[in-house]
């Protein structure tokens, strides 16, 4: 450390004058562009909720499992992404299918996404193409780790993103949430 | 004997031996799917094509024998390329419906694509459909696409259970795997096709859809069913508790022993481990005094049972122990009977009905272990036991396991006999009627919760292993009765199944000489054999 850092005082005012004068050049730069200068420009805020950013269409978001035409689910009950899931967040009980030819089904299926690191094997490993992480949807919060069990009926529920990446559906209210 | 080569290594193998057998000596594996040791040959799936030299063109390993002077290469590029393309022909019309298949995982159509097949298919047209899900018996499903006819299934039950139901119907890339008209898979070892059938075409019905088969642990143990003492391998799911409604043991398979029982095992076996999971499972030592049944700790149940056994004369304590507890527990209490010089001891209890009994496997005697308690010197007349109680002679009984009441004895007189006696004490892993009508119930870990020995009806002392842990507070028998023979002065009593086994061997002239180590995985024969 350096003689002047060890006087306090020198550094805090020092900051305090970094901070003013991004202050001050951010809000002339506002004043001068809303005063018609259009080459003036101040650092840009979102107000998020109201506003969002748009998300790349790479996003991993909130899980959701696909249907079929009857609204059943696409998903076999085949365990690869139960298997494959390095946070052991997916809990899936098979069943018989009534149809032979699709033989298998899920009469369970549950994530628990207070455990889910969001790494999307399970979306890779699915040979059905029945699970995807494209709902946009990033705010799911419960006030117990039971509501972050997302059960099957709520992932069938839920719709793909829409063009601009927002979300189609709405958010899921967990079981332990007051609307 | 014949001396031959396989891939440059020479080997002598007995005459008859054919070159899969012969190959496998040399750690030479020789992929097929036909072929099956406990069965004729069929030279059906055209797999375990090898080159012998001077031969034109590759041959069958499986309907060839060893002869002398035979050099026999497994891995040049033309025997590859045979391999490669049967497997194509295997796959032409197979549905490939593995997320849904339950023999994923260990289904021989898998293991040798990945390590024989590998090509790119060719297959455009639309591929044949047959039957799917459907049941052939009680306990086999049968999938037609999957099937690639290899035949093992139908020659079990032609040549092992001769019953003959299934048979291949249809030619050319229709046949099909089915029943004769009228019949059903329902022969007493039906589900053994499941286990001998190389893809997923025959699958379990009790296991459809349980578990994957990934998620299970194997563990050398021996069936409890009978008197045979089949070996098995108990499949337990420790890593996914949600499957199979929480049960720990998924499923018993049968582990080859040509000595005992083949690569066979009964149905009545390989589903008779229902108990182990069971709402009936005892988890505590517990007390019942006036109706009232309360929880206990160990050290209470241990000092109440001791101190009765302390206190009251030798004659009037009556032990009916159990064929179903291992030679170590029998010889633990064994040493308590000795400690306070206890004669009054049996194990025979008669069962209601008699025993289901075949010229093959299934004993009618369906304990695991009359002859190691027989040996162990417990052969008492239980009925004298029981006949003393009524006469007020017995103040202490203890019952390991049996259900007195549910026995081939009148209910009226084992009840009298339970009623004049003070003090009931109830050793077992499951509760029944007499559980309930005892004062102190201890209970034991089951089977597969713990290890040990049986002593089969040929005599063959053959070891089990523990593949779970024992469900709440229950303990191994061997392990009570050693706190007991503790609390009734004895110095010290061995910690594991082992050291029991140890002192048995030292004491009993039948077991001399063996051990663990020398019991091994197959068993070994006790000093004086059958009896």
């Amino acid at each position: 450390m350096r003689v002047l850092q060890r006087f306090y005082l020198i550094e805090v005012m020092s900051g305090v004058a970094l901070t003013a004068a991004h202050f001050f050049r951010n809000m002339s730069g506002h004043v001068r562009h809303s005063l018609g200068q259009k080459g003036a420009r101040g650092a840009v805020t979102i107000q998020y909720p109201e506003e969002r950013r748009p998300y790349s269409p790479r996003l991993r978001s909130l899980h959701r499992l696909v249907q079929r035409e009857d609204g059943s689910p696409r998903c076999v009950a085949c365990m690869m992404c139960e298997t494959v899931c390095p946070a052991h967040c997916i809990y899936i009980v098979a069943t018989e299918h009534p149809n032979p030819e699709i033989e298998k089904m899920p009469a369970r299926f549950d994530i628990d996404v207070g455990k889910c690191v969001f790494c999307g094997y399970c979306v890779e490993a699915c040979p059905e193409d029945a699970i995807r992480m494209d709902t946009g949807i990033l705010e799911f919060a419960s006030y117990s780790r039971r509501g972050m069990v997302y059960t099957k009926e709520a992932l069938l529920a839920l719709q793909p993103a829409g063009p601009d990446g927002r979300p189609q559906s709405t958010i899921p209210i967990p079981a332990d949430r007051e609307p | 004997m014949p001396k031959l080569t396989i891939n440059g290594k020479e080997i002598e193998v007995p005459a008859g031996t054919n070159l899969i057998e012969a190959a496998r000596r040399v750690g030479v594996e020789i992929p097929h799917y036909c072929y099956h040791p406990g069965l004729s040959i069929a030279g059906q799936c055209r797999l375990c094509m090898v080159d012998i030299e001077k031969a034109p063109r590759p041959t069958i390993a499986c309907n060839t024998q060893a002869v002398d002077g035979m050099v026999v290469w497994t891995e040049t590029d033309r025997v590859k390329e045979t391999r490669r393309s049967v497997m194509e022909f295997h796959l032409i019309n197979h549905p490939l419906d593995c997320p849904v298949c339950d023999q994923a995982g260990e289904c021989w159509l898998q293991i040798y694509y990945m390590k024989h097949g590998l090509y790119d298919p060719r297959m455009t047209d639309e591929k044949v459909h047959k039957p799917k899900a459907v049941p052939l018996g009680p306990h086999v499903m049968l999938d037609a696409e999957r099937c690639i006819l290899c035949s093992r299934c139908v020659r079990f039950c032609d040549e092992i259970t001769r019953t003959g139901e299934l048979g291949i119907f249809n030619r050319g890339d229709h046949s099909q795997i089915g029943l004769f008209p009228g019949t059903e898979l329902a022969n007493k070892y039906s589900a053994n096709v499941v286990d001998i059938c190389p893809v997923g075409a025959l699958t379990d019905r009790d296991f459809r859809f349980q578990v994957r088969v990934w998620y299970l642990d194997s563990t050398k143990s021996i069936c409890p069913g009978c008197a045979r003492g089949c070996n098995i391998e108990v499949h337990t799911n420790r890593r996914r508790p949600h499957h199979a409604e929480g049960r720990r043991v998924a499923r018993l398979k049968p582990r080859p022993n040509p000595d005992v029982n083949g690569w066979w095992i009964c149905d009545a076996g390989r589903y008779g481990y229902g108990a182990v999971d069971d709402k009936s499972r005892l988890l505590a030592p517990s007390r019942r005094e006036g109706g009232a049944v309360t929880d206990a700790t160990w050290d209470e149940a241990i000092a109440a049972v001791a101190g009765v056994l302390a206190r009251v004369a030798p004659d009037e304590v009556g032990v009916v122990a159990s064929p179903q507890m291992a030679n170590e527990d029998l010889f633990a209490l064994r040493r308590v009977l000795e400690r306070r010089g206890i004669r009054r001891v049996g194990f025979r209890v008669p069962p209601r009905a008699p025993g289901d009994e075949d010229d093959f496997l299934i004993r009618a005697d369906k304990h695991p272990n009359s002859l190691g308690a027989s040996l162990l010197g417990l052969d008492g007349d239980v009925a004298a036991i029981l006949a003393a109680a009524r006469a007020g002679q017995v103040k202490c009984l203890w019952v390991f396991g049996h259900d007195l009441l549910a026995s081939g004895w009148p209910e009226t007189d084992v009840d009298r006999a339970l009623q004049a006696t003070e003090l009931v004490v109830f050793t077992g892993p499951n509760a029944n009627a007499t559980s309930e009508r005892a004062q102190w119930v201890l209970p034991a870990a089951a089977w597969v919760e713990r290890d040990g020995t049986y002593t089969n009806c040929a005599g063959r002392v053959q070891r089990f292993r523990q593949a779970a842990d024992p469900l709440g507070r229950a303990l191994p028998e061997w392990d009570i009765l050693g706190r007991v023979l503790v609390a009734l002065g004895a110095p010290a009593a061995p910690p594991r199944a082992e050291r029991w086994f140890g002192e048995l061997a030292t004491a009993v002239p039948a077991f001399a000489g063996l051990s663990y180590r020398s019991i091994g995985d197959v068993g070994q024969p006790t000093a004086t054999g059958a009896a």
